[in-house]
Formats: structure tokens, sequence, C-alpha cells
């Protein structure tokens, strides 16, 4: 198995020179490389399917696999057409070309979930037209009639004469007959489905075992020097001077120099960097960042939320609605700053010469590295080659827009003859990061004569993901950043064609950009939710509680006119044995969300001791992903997701006070481990529907149900985050 | 410096202080072993040392003179994958994968000790490995399934 293009047998550029103008999917003529040929004949049957004469199949994989499965889904969607096993494809990490890029994003980028829905057709459409090719040469080849022919685990089989040959030999046939991809093909009907809706293990699940499988961190090139970065205490600080004449004196190291993310010592070994690193001496100019603090984020961003922000939404007249209400709860909900923490640390290899750069990365997003080195190199970006590893996490980290993890890298192999490796520590990570940015939630409701929602105005403050950036033309609207706003909006808003799924019948939402200093903002995994889940759906609940109805009979009657969303709150009500009572000291919250298009919910269970220690005793989840591609993969990225989101809303945080991050390690901002890790009960609603992904899907709802729960069981509302800053600590 | 990781004998040419863990991962290119924190947080390091499961990370490679190291690497033998790692694979554990050498290593220590863990010794055993995909329930599992190999295996 190849998980990097850097064995592979195929020059892009003659494939794309030969092919003319390459669409997505498998519109391309039969192409053949130079290299693939001089390796024996292999058939680049269209952009992701190259069959050699020895029989191997290999899937160019234009999504990055770092624990999504991306790689799982993409090899079964290719065997299910082509009928073969999955673990027989080989996976190669498709070039940084257009052919490749997302035809959502038109990027090379892995993110929002969207693998699985985006590569549905295309990577099916090419196993299948690769088999029709086949069939075509064999049919030929024997002077049959394709229709008697069938295919099953790679091979052709003509059952009247019981001739059989394989794909692999097949191949010359190909070449000789000149055969042509057909035009259109048909796709299996899911009742034909093999392979597609069963429970299937991980495509590289083995190598995830014993140690084999290669992660960028991993990974070692002849003549290699490690480089350690001693980073700025402030973000955005530089280098005023620096001594590294103890530094230089220390076992292993050969240069030390200034870069602009700080000052790289390279040396033989990356513990000799990083313990000669700390020999150094160093002048920093604080930067502009230096007076950042947290707080001070805090009560700007809530002083803000007092403002009229840019209006996205105003169904009815809720500001009418409120004024004339007997009663207006008003609530102001506060998220921190969430580092990502992918558990391999950021790292690179770069090698760069005259005219042209190679890096080995971990990353979502190879497309905007490419754009970003070529930027900062002056070359081509054609000239910059990106070599794509797995990766141990990734969360959002790796899809970086400055791509600061990679271009560092680059600039310190400047000037060397050899590859340098980056690692970044633990620290670097916690310190140095991007961060989920911090955000204020205003948030104000009214109730009808029934008790039911009547009014709703909210206002969100926090740094935008996007403005700015060159995604800012399809992400902003009027100003406002779609994400920031993620699952507050009624209505389908700029390119998310979807809304809450409520209908509350005056609904007013505003948003302020806050400025951008001091951090970073990326985005973390399930991106808008991660706040906007929590001050949605633990203000409903106050709502709720407001009126004396039900959370989970509220949302009921709120969907009544989602029939998806409406279907997954039937089911959580009667598997979380909703209605059943707890005893003392126990309590039960719930939420949903809508994540893309697909409806998510959860319900929790916990307990709760006099002290404010809490266990989650269970959580059950039901969710309408579309078609299930790979049940077992749902099942574990649900819990991933679970997981991911209860560790941020438990004890996630990160503080900056005169501009630098106090958080260091794991013992200072605590993930979710294995005591603390709840049942989780997967429900997965069967549908039609075409799939859509659930790597980010699970994590939305987590933060407020548990929220919620904590309401019901203590009387108590957490409206600052993490948990454990309000006296309830997950144990 | 003599070590001798996974039965074999080898010379370290690292200062005697390296932590273990990157004279294993740069020295020996045994890179099954995992850097996640560097100081003793979060287990993706765990190797066995004289048959305990210790952080490489903080171990220096001194104190492994003369000792017997054992990584993930050395897990796998002629008869195939151990069968700790084969309930991995068929409770299908793994996401990213980055955890699991770590996690497979403090599951082989605890059942040696241990035959067959409850829930909660799992738990306790295992709270010093973090997996950031979250991969904790299944590790539950395969722990137990784990055990059950090794019971039914014994009998043959
Ligand atoms: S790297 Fe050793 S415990 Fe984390
Ligand atoms: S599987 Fe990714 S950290 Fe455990």
């Amino acid at each position: 198995m190849s998980h990097s293009s850097m064995t592979a047998g195929l020059s892009r550029r003659q494939f794309v020179q030969a092919g003319g103008a390459l669409l997505f999917a498998a519109e391309c003529p039969i192409t053949f490389a130079s290299k693939a040929n001089a390796a024996g004949g292999g058939a680049m049957m269209n952009s992701f399917v190259r069959i050699d004469p020895s029989n191997v199949i290999t899937m160019l994989a234009n999504h990055s696999e770092f624990g999504n499965g991306a790689y799982t889904v993409m090899t079964m969607m290719l065997a299910e057409e082509l009928d073969v096993d999955y673990r027989a494809i080989q996976v190669e990490a498709a070039p940084t070309s257009p052919d490749y890029y997302s035809p959502l994003f038109r990027e090379y980028l892995t993110a929002g979930s969207v693998t699985t829905g985006s590569t549905w057709l295309p990577m099916r459409t090419a196993g299948a037209k690769a088999r029709a090719m086949l069939i075509d040469a064999a049919a030929q080849d024997w002077g049959v009639a394709q229709a008697e022919l069938s295919t099953e685990a790679g091979m052709v089989h003509h059952l009247a004469t019981k001739r059989q040959i394989s794909y692999g030999q097949l191949i010359d046939s190909i070449h000789r007959l000149k055969i042509m991809p057909p035009e259109t093909v048909s796709l299996k009907d899911p009742s034909e489905f093999k392979v597609l809706g069963k429970p299937t293990k991980r495509y590289e699940g083995a190598a995830k075992v014993d140690g084999s499988a290669q992660f960028g961190i991993d990974l070692k090139l002849p003549g290699m020097l490690h480089g350690a970065i001693a980073r700025p205490p402030v973000h955005g600080g530089r280098v005023v001077s620096f001594d590294a004449t103890a530094a230089l004196k220390m076992p292993g190291v050969v240069k030390v120099k200034a870069i602009g993310a700080g000052v790289v010592v390279l040396a033989k070994s990356y513990w000799q960097a990083q313990k000669a690193r700390g020999e150094l001496n160093i002048t920093w100019d604080r930067g502009d960042n230096d007076g950042v603090s947290s707080e001070q984020f805090y009560s700007d961003y809530r002083a803000l939320a007092e403002q009229p922000g840019i209006l996205a939404e105003d169904i009815g007249d809720a500001l009418g609605a409120l004024s004339g209400a007997d009663r207006v709860i008003e609530s102001v909900y506060e998220m921190p700053l969430l580092a990502h923490a992918t558990l391999e640390p950021l790292n690179c290899i770069a090698q760069v010469s005259e005219n042209a750069c190679t890096i080995w990365s971990g990353t979502q997003y190879q497309s905007n590295d490419q754009e970003v080195i070529s930027r900062f190199l002056g070359i081509p970006q054609e000239h910059v080659t990106v070599h794509r590893p797995l990766m141990g996490g990734s969360f959002g980290r790796r899809s970086s827009k400055t791509a600061d993890f990679t271009v560092e890298a680059v600039e310190a192999a400047m000037g060397e003859s050899v590859p340098v490796k980056i690692i970044w520590s633990r620290e670097e990570d916690i310190r140095s990061g991007h961060y989920r940015p911090l955000f204020v939630h205003k948030m104000r409701g009214s109730l009808d004569a029934s008790g039911m929602p009547d009014a709703w105005h909210q206002v969100a403050v926090g740094q935008s993901l996007m403005q700015g950036s060159k995604h800012d033309p399809a992400y902003m609207v009027r100003g406002i950043d779609i994400y920031s706003l993620d699952g507050c909006l009624q209505e389908p808003f700029g390119v998310f064609p979807y809304g809450t799924s409520y209908q509350i019948p005056h609904h007013r939402v505003e948003s302020h950009n806050a400025p951008r200093v001091g951090i970073v903002p990326q985005e973390w995994r399930s991106v808008g939710h991660t706040h906007t889940g929590i001050a949605y759906e633990c203000f409903l609940d106050e709502l709720a509680d407001a009126g004396e109805i039900d959370p989970l009979e509220l949302r009921l009657r709120l969907t009544k006119d989602h029939a998806r969303m409406n279907r997954v709150l039937r089911v959580l009500r009667e598997k979380s044995q909703w209605d059943e009572p707890l005893g003392a000291g126990r309590g039960r919250g719930m939420a949903s969300r809508i994540y893309s298009v697909s409806p998510i919910a959860q319900a929790v269970e916990i307990s709760v001791a006099d002290n404010g220690d809490f266990t989650i005793d269970r959580v059950v989840c039901v969710l309408d992903c579309g078609f299930a591609v790979n049940p077992l993969g749902i099942e574990g990225q649900v819990e991933g997701g679970i997981a991911f989101g209860l560790g941020g809303a438990a004890f996630g945080n990160i503080d900056i006070v005169n501009g630098e991050v106090q958080q260091s390690n794991f013992h200072d901002y605590p993930v979710i481990r294995m005591p603390q890790m709840p049942k989780v009960e997967v429900h997965i609603l069967p549908s039609d529907e075409p799939p859509t992904g659930v790597g980010e899907q699970a994590t939305a709802p987590i933060a407020p149900a548990v929220a919620n729960a904590l309401f019901n069981a203590t009387g108590r509302r957490v409206r600052r985050f993490p948990l454990s800053s309000q006296g309830f600590k997950l144990v | 410096m003599k070590l001798t990781v996974n039965g074999t004998e080898v010379n370290i040419e690292s200062e005697a202080d390296t932590p273990l863990l990157w004279v294993l991962r740069d020295e020996l290119d045994l890179v099954g072993t995992k850097y996640g924190c560097g100081m003793a947080q979060c287990g993706a390091c765990t190797v066995h040392l004289a048959g305990q499961p210790i952080r490489s990370c903080v171990t220096p490679v001194s104190a492994a003179e003369g000792k017997a190291v054992e990584t993930i690497e050395g897990q796998t033998d002629a008869a195939g994958l151990s069968a700790v790692q084969r309930a991995w694979l068929e409770t299908d554990v793994a996401q990213c994968g980055y955890c699991q050498s770590g996690q497979i290593m403090v599951a082989t220590a605890l059942l040696k000790k241990n035959p067959a863990p409850t829930d909660q010794q799992i738990d306790t055993a295992m709270a010093g490995n973090v997996c950031r995909c979250g991969t904790y329930p299944r590790i539950r599992k395969a722990v137990h399934l784990a055990a059950k190999l090794i019971a039914t295996e014994a009998l043959v």
C-alpha cells in the first residue's frame, strides 16, 4: 500500500498534456503515462483508477486520510462498481492538480465533512467506467457479446465457455484495441450493493495496529536535517536579535537562523535541535498583540453584542414582539478559544532547490499549500510538489489558510542542500496555534400564550474565519461570515442550503465580526456549531423551561414542517426512553442540529454529585446522514465526534494574558480520556437520500445536550464555557 | 551504549540523556512509537522496559541500558499479529491511528497482569493514554476481546 505519491508511477504533467483539459471524475480519455509504461504498461483508466498488467489496481485519492475514513469509503465506492475487493486496491495520494480539486470547493481540500458526499458519484462512476472498458476488451478478445460477460473479484468471466481473465491481463488488450471509456455508464442500483452500506473495516486498519502506518512525522529522507523553532511568546511577534553561541556548541547542531516564524535550530536529530533551542538567547519584538487578553475579548464582545450588528435574518417582527412581551428571557453565552491538539503534532518536511520545492506534509489543504509556497518562493505553482502521508488527526487544524506549518518548513529549508523536517512540540502546538475563535452570543426570547417560543433575537460576536481570505466571496454574505451563524438562521443563507429546521414566528439574527487581533482563527471540528450550537440549543432549553414545555416536545413542535429532523427527534424520544423519569442527582438533556443538510440529535443522561463532579452515563445519538455508506465507520465518527466536542465543552480553554497563551500541554489543556468517555448508542436512520458526511455532525449537539442535562439535574444554567470553569467537573 | 530492542542487541550513539523515544525513532528508525506530548501526559510513546510499560519520552536512554525494550514493532512475530493487535483490528479501533501503538502497548501490559479486566479496571489502566479521535469505546471492547482471545489460545 502506498499512501503518498512518492512512489507514483506516473507523471501527472504528461497525463494532463496527453489527456487535454480534464474534468473531475472519469471524463478523460484513456491516457498512458510514460513512467507507467516503463513500469510495465499500466493504464490510467481515468483520473482515479490505474490498472497495471501485474493486476495492481491503484486508486488516486483526492481526499486526505486523518482518521476520517476517507480511504475506506472511497475504496469501497470504487470496489463496488469495479467488482474488486476494496482492500486489494492500492491507494495513492492524487497529485495537486486541478483535476483532483473538490467540485464543491474548487480546491484540493478535505474539509466540511464533504468527502463521502462529493466522491459518491465520481468515484463510483470511475469504477463503473473502468469496468466497462475491461468488459469491452474481454468481449473483443473472446469474440463474445459484452452482455454475456460478468465480473467478480477482479476477474472477467464468460460463464458459457468457462473462460476467465484478470483485469491486469486485459490491459494489453486495452492498449492494443485503443479502448476508450464509455460516454455514459449506469451505476449499480442500491439493491445490488455488495460493499456499500455494509459495515466495513478501515482500509488501512492493519497498518494502524502494527506500527507500520507512516505519518508525516515518521518520514525520513536521506541527509535530512531536523529543525526545532523557538517561537515568539506573543502571536505576531518578531525576532529582533538572537545569540546562538551556546546552542551552536550543543551536540549535533548544524545551524541556527532566524525565519518568519522565529529562530530555527537545525540539527542531526530532532532531540538535539529541541535541546539546543533551549540554549538560545532571543530578543523579541512582542508586536501588536502584546496587550491582548481573552478576558478583554469577552468584555469587548459583550459590549458589542449590545449594539446592532449586521442583520442576517429578520423573519416577522422580533423586536416588536419582544418589546410588547410580558416577559423577555435574556442570556449571554460565552465560548472560549480552543486548540485542536491533534495527537500527531504538526510537522512538515521541505526541500527547496533553485526553481522548485517539494514538501511532505500531512495536510487537508494541499492546493493552498502549493499556492502559498509558490507565492513565498516566487516560483510557478506547478513547481511545488506536495506529498501527502497519513495524518494523526486533523480536526480542521491542517487546513491552514496561512499554510503556517508548511511555509515555515520551506523557509527553514531555503539555502540548505538537504531536506529539512520541522516538528512542533506539544507546547508550540498549544501556545502558537490557530484557534477556534472566542464567541459571545446575546440571546433574547419571548413566548406565546401556549408557552411556545414566539420571538427570538440573537446577536453573535466573534472573529470571522473567512473575512478577507480568498473564501470571502463565497462565505461572506453582506459582510456576515456564514460560519459565525451556522445553524442559527431559519432560512438557507449564502451557500448553506439549510436552516435550523425550527419555525419560530419572529426570528431576528445579527452578527458582528470582532476585530482580527491576537490570534489566527481556524475551523475546529464542526466549525460554527461549536459555539452556535451551544448558544442556540441552550437558549431554546431556557425558553422550554420558561414555557414549561418538555425540551424534546418543544423541538418536535418546532420541526413539524421539517420531516427529516422530526423523524430523528421521534426516534430519539423512543430510543433514549426520554419520558421515563430518572432518579435524584441525575439529569437528562438533549440538543438537535442540522449539520450541512443532515439532521442529528443527541440525548444524554448524567449523574451530578453535590460538589459538581458529574459523569455522563449514556449518550443516545440519532442521525440521518442520507445513505449510510459504511455504518461501522459512521459509528466510529459519531463516537469520536462526541468525544471531541465533549472534551472541548467540559474543559477546553485557551487563555491569553498579555498576549501570551497560558496553556502549554495536556496537563493544563485537558482532553477527554478513557474514564470520562460515555457509552454511546448510535442509531443511523435508513435513508435513500445521497450520503452526507458524518465527521463533524456528531460534535455539534453534544456540548449543549450536556449543559442542558446539567440544568435538568441541578437547576444551574451554564452560560460560560468550559463547564469546568463553572464548577462542573466531568469525571 | 548497548540496548536490547525487540530481542536484538543494538549499539546506541545518541547522547546518554536522549529520551528513549527519540533514540527509537531517529536512531533506530522504529517510528511506530509516537511523540505526542514529551511530558508523560499522553501515552503515545509507551514501550515496555523490562516488561513494564513506561513513557519513553521522559526516559533517558541511559536508563534502558542493558534492559529489554519492547516496542510496537516487536508485537508482531513470525506467527503474525499479537492477540491484542488482532482484537484491535477485529474491533476496527483505529481512526487516525496515531495513539494506537501506545494504547496497544498499555493494553498488552494490562492483560499480562490482569487477564480479565473489568471496564473500570480498563479505564483506570488506560487513563494515561490520550486518543484525540475518541476511539475509547472501541478500545474498551477490544481489550475485552483480546482477553478472550488470550484465554482461548492458552487452552489450545
Ligand atoms: S509522548 Fe510520552 S507520554 Fe506523551
Ligand atoms: S486514533 Fe487518532 S488519536 Fe487515537
